[in-house]
Formats: structure tokens, sequence, C-alpha cells
């Protein structure tokens, strides 16, 4: 009798025969073995699946199209996700201090340039990514108002969104303080100058927001708290209630 | 026994289901209810016969029947609730002997023995009546699969931004000036883009209107939107006005952001960004 090596593929069905696979991959993933591509397994893609089941098993076909959404929605989703990714590989080589005898938050910001593997990259995609996040945002609103998907039942989902736009740009504007180079303590400067402005607590939200009279070291901790912790944290807890109010509301809205 | 093995009196499941039907019941229902006044009308005119299938060992076909053995017990409610406790037994036996292969366990007939001194009780698993259920009426619609139809969408979507996003980071980098120095006031000094409109608003008002009351007026009046377009069409045709006034919005919004970034060199002052250059950082 001749013994033959076993094929890849063989190897691979093995694989996927074992417990451990199976306890992985619940019935429906393409990775189980079995999966065949009827209405059955593609149902249960969506559902046995931690991330897929933020969609219902089904949605109106005219939801496909790409010139209603423009995809917007989730664009934005997936640059916080990627800016979350970003800013925690940024966290390793970062120190908010700015005290005196030196900045280590900027020269932090030169050796994440200068001598950390991909720091170059990964600071210019979160900087980047910043920015289209908050451009990205503003244009699903504007889409969301154009195809009249704030009236009822959706009206609350509306005023979630705005207050979303609201942390984005609190978490786009915190971020802009931390490289602390002459760009972003002006830039913050002229920014908040205008609480200076507003009536009853100007002192007051003026302190708040810089923990002093002006921008300096207790502003650049408070604002690296707020925009690795605070405002994500709230951003979260709106999205996730942004996500469930689509599925409670009908789904996507329209068609026009 | 099948619906159509079981001896009934027609004439009068018709007749029960056109009152029915007159009545405004739900035709499901008054199905249901009209099979078993035909039942019992026939029970009812012959009782030696009725008596005769009660005490034949029915069994195997009820076991094999499922769904419909269920519908003659519930047609037969009043003499087999009587006579299932001594029935059972026998059944069992019986299938038992014909149908040895069997996975779920056989019953075992056992009734559990109330406690003495307590009324006798009417057990009841649920008795829901057709008014109680809450009926979804959602349209079915033209809909398909979100796998693999919507996800792969998503996918190619987030891909094609994530290679853009990574070939712009991989050739343009993100500024970094010289080190801040609170003494030194770099000329122009400007905010963030997103927030260059309200800057721009500054050269125009006082900063008390500019700062706060617009800012504070335009989210505020964003988040009342659906509050105040009552207006319950979509079709762009219908929403005129809604369309016109944010569009005017937008256009404010982008047009003084233009202006302030792309027309406001040292000073703050006007520029020509073709003529001057352009001060503007992201």
């Amino acid at each position: 009798m001749k013994l033959k090596p076993p094929s890849p593929s063989d190897v691979g069905d093995r694989i996927r025969e074992t417990e451990v696979w199976k306890s992985i991959f619940r019935p429906g993933s393409i990775f189980r073995r079995g999966y065949k591509d009827t209405s059955r397994d593609r149902a249960l893609a969506t559902m046995n699946n931690v991330l897929y089941h933020l969609h219902p098993v089904k949605v109106k076909r005219h939801g496909l199209k790409l010139t209603y959404t423009f995809c917007l929605g989730g664009l934005s989703f997936f640059l916080f996700i990627l800016l979350t990714i970003t800013g925690i590989f940024l966290m390793f080589f970062y120190r908010p201090m700015a005290d005196l005898g030196g900045a280590q938050a900027y020269t932090d910001m030169q050796s994440i340039s200068t001598s950390v593997f991909f720091g170059d990259l990964v600071r210019n995609l979160h900087r980047w990514g910043a920015h289209l996040m908050v451009f990205s945002v503003s244009l699903h609103m504007a889409r969301v108002f154009y195809t009249g998907s704030y009236k009822p039942p959706r009206e609350f989902n509306w005023v979630v969104g705005v207050i979303l736009l609201f942390l984005t740009l609190g978490l786009s504007f915190t971020g802009y303080l931390l490289p602390w180079d002459q760009l972003a303590i002006w830039a913050v400067t002229v920014g908040t100058s205008l609480a200076a402005y507003s009536p009853f607590i100007a002192k007051q939200a003026n302190f708040l927001l810089l923990g002093g009279v002006v921008v300096g070291p207790n502003t650049l901790l408070r604002w690296y708290v707020l925009h690795v912790l605070a405002l994500p944290f709230v951003l979260v807890i709106f999205l996730a209630v942004h996500f469930w109010r689509i599925r409670k509301d009908g789904g996507i809205s329209g068609p026009l | 026994m099948t619906w159509e093995e079981t001896p009934k009196d027609l004439e009068a499941y018709q007749a029960a289901l056109d009152a029915l039907a007159a009545a405004g019941v739900d035709s499901r229902i008054a199905e249901g209810r009209a099979r078993s006044k035909a039942v019992r009308t026939w029970r009812e005119a012959n009782p030696e016969e009725a008596a005769k299938l009660e005490k034949a060992p029915k069994a195997p076909a009820a076991a094999a029947a499922g769904g419909n053995g269920a519908d003659v017990a519930a047609a037969a409610v009043p003499a087999a609730a009587a006579a299932a406790v001594g029935a059972a037994p026998v059944m069992a036996a019986a299938a038992a002997v014909t149908t040895p292969v069997r996975e779920a366990p056989l019953p075992t007939g056992n009734v559990p023995t109330p406690k003495k001194g307590v009324d006798d009780k009417h057990r009841l698993l649920a008795l829901v009546p057709p008014e109680g259920i809450q009926r979804v009426e959602r349209e079915q619609g033209d809909r398909v699969n979100v796998w693999p139809h919507l996800l792969i969408e998503e996918f190619v979507a987030m891909f094609i931004l994530l290679a853009a996003l990574v070939i712009f980071s991989t050739f343009i980098n993100a500024p970094l000036r010289e080190l801040a120095n609170p003494n030194l006031t770099p000329n122009p000094s400007k905010a963030p883009w997103y927030f260059l409109g309200l800057q721009e608003l500054l050269r125009y008002f006082h900063p008390m209107i500019a700062g706060i009351t617009i800012p504070t007026f335009i989210l505020v009046g964003l988040a009342a939107v659906p509050y105040v377009d009552r207006n319950p069409s979509v079709k762009p045709g219908d929403r005129k006005i809604a369309i016109t006034l944010m569009t005017i919005l937008f256009m404010f919004g982008a047009t003084l952001t233009i202006i302030g970034s792309f027309f406001r060199g040292p000073g703050y002052n006007w520029v020509w960004p073709w003529a001057q250059g352009v001060f503007f950082e992201l």
C-alpha cells in the first residue's frame, strides 16, 4: 500500500472539521465547512456574527443604491475606528506634558516622526483621517437632510446625529492642540477666545476649557484627557443609540 | 387522523364559517372555530360511534400526524380531557409496539397528584384571545440579503477609502511647526478650518453674536429641524422651502469657510490666493 501525503485542501477540510474551528465559526459563517449559498445560510451569516448583526438580515433593495447614501454614515464610522486604532498607537509614544524645562509633548511629536517605526505614517493617517471625518460627517448630515430621512419616525435619530456632529468637532478640536506647536496653540487660542464672550459664565467657561487664563500646560493635559477618553466615551454611547435607532425606526429611509 | 379522515358535519362547518365570516372574524380563526363546531356537531349526533372512536387505539396516527393530531385533540377538548388520563398508558404501550424507533422519550402518563384539601385545579398552558395577539404588519417589500449584497458594498467602500488615505498619508506629511511659544503670535493666526466660518463672522459682528449666539442658534436650529418641518413628504418637489433654506445655510457656511481659509492673510486682511499666496494650514 502506498501512503500519499494529504493535499492542502484535505488538511484544510480536516481543520475545519475540528471542534475548535466549529466552536469559533458559528453556522452561517463562510469559513465553516458546508456553507451553502442559500437564503438560510445568508441569513445566518448576518445573524451569527457579532459585527454584521448591526445590520438586519435583509434590507430594502434601494438601500444598496450608492447614490442614495454614498456610504457616508458607514465611512464616518469606519474613520472613527481607524482614528481609534491609530490614536492608540500614538498614545504609546506621546506624553501630554509641556511644563517648564522642556515640552515633552512637542519632542514626542518629533520622535514619532523621526524614530518610531511607521510613526510618521500613523500620525499622518490620524491627522488626515480626522479632517476627513469632520468632512464626511457633515456630508452625511447633508445627505440625510436632502433625502428627508429626519422625518417621522426618525426625528430623534437626527437629534442624536447633530450631537454626534458636535462631538466630532469637539474631538477634532481637542486633538488639534496636542502637537503643541505654534499652529496648535494659536489655533486653539483663537478658537477658545470666543468662550470669553459667553453670557453670564464667560470667566468660568474660559477657565473650565483652559484650566487657566491662557492656553498652557494645564490646557494640554485637560484636552488630552478629553481627546483620548472622555469625548470618545460619550461619542460611543451616542453612536450606539444612533445605530440602534436606525434598526428600530425601520431601517434605511426612502426610497424618494 | 387527518382532518379529511375525521368524521364531521360538513353542513355545520359551512354554516359556522359563514356566520363567523359575516361577523367579521379573521378567516384563520373562523376556520378553526368552524372545524371544532363541525366535529362537535357530528359527535353529538352520533354519540355511540364517537365513544367507539375514543376507545380505539389511535396513538400511532396521532404521533405521526403531529399538527393534525393537535387539531383533533383541540376539537375534542371536553371529552378528551377526561379520557386522556386513563387512555395515556394504553396509547404509550401501543406506540411502543408499533413504532419501535422514536427519539424523544415516551410520555409516562403520570399526572401529579393534587395536595389534599386543595380544590381541584384546571390546568391550562395558555389561553390567548385572538384580540390579545399583537399583529405586526410590515410590508415585506423588495428586500435583499445583507450578506452578501450590502456587506460587500460596504467592504469595497471601506477599502477604497483606506487605500486612498494610506496613499495620501504616505506622500503628504501632517504639519508640525516650531515649538509653541505664547509670546510670539503668528500672523495670521487662524482656527482649524471647520471654525474658520465663525472666525470670518467675527469680522462682521460682535464676538458675542458671532462666537456664541450664531453657533448656538445653528446647532439648536439643526436639532429642531424635524420638529419644525412637519411636512410628511420626502419628495424633493414637495419640499422646496425646506431644501432652499437648508441649501442657503450650507452655502453660507461653505462660502464663509472658504473665504476664511483662502482669502484671508496677514492681519486677517483680504488677500487674493493667486496673487499673494495661500495662508492656510490643516
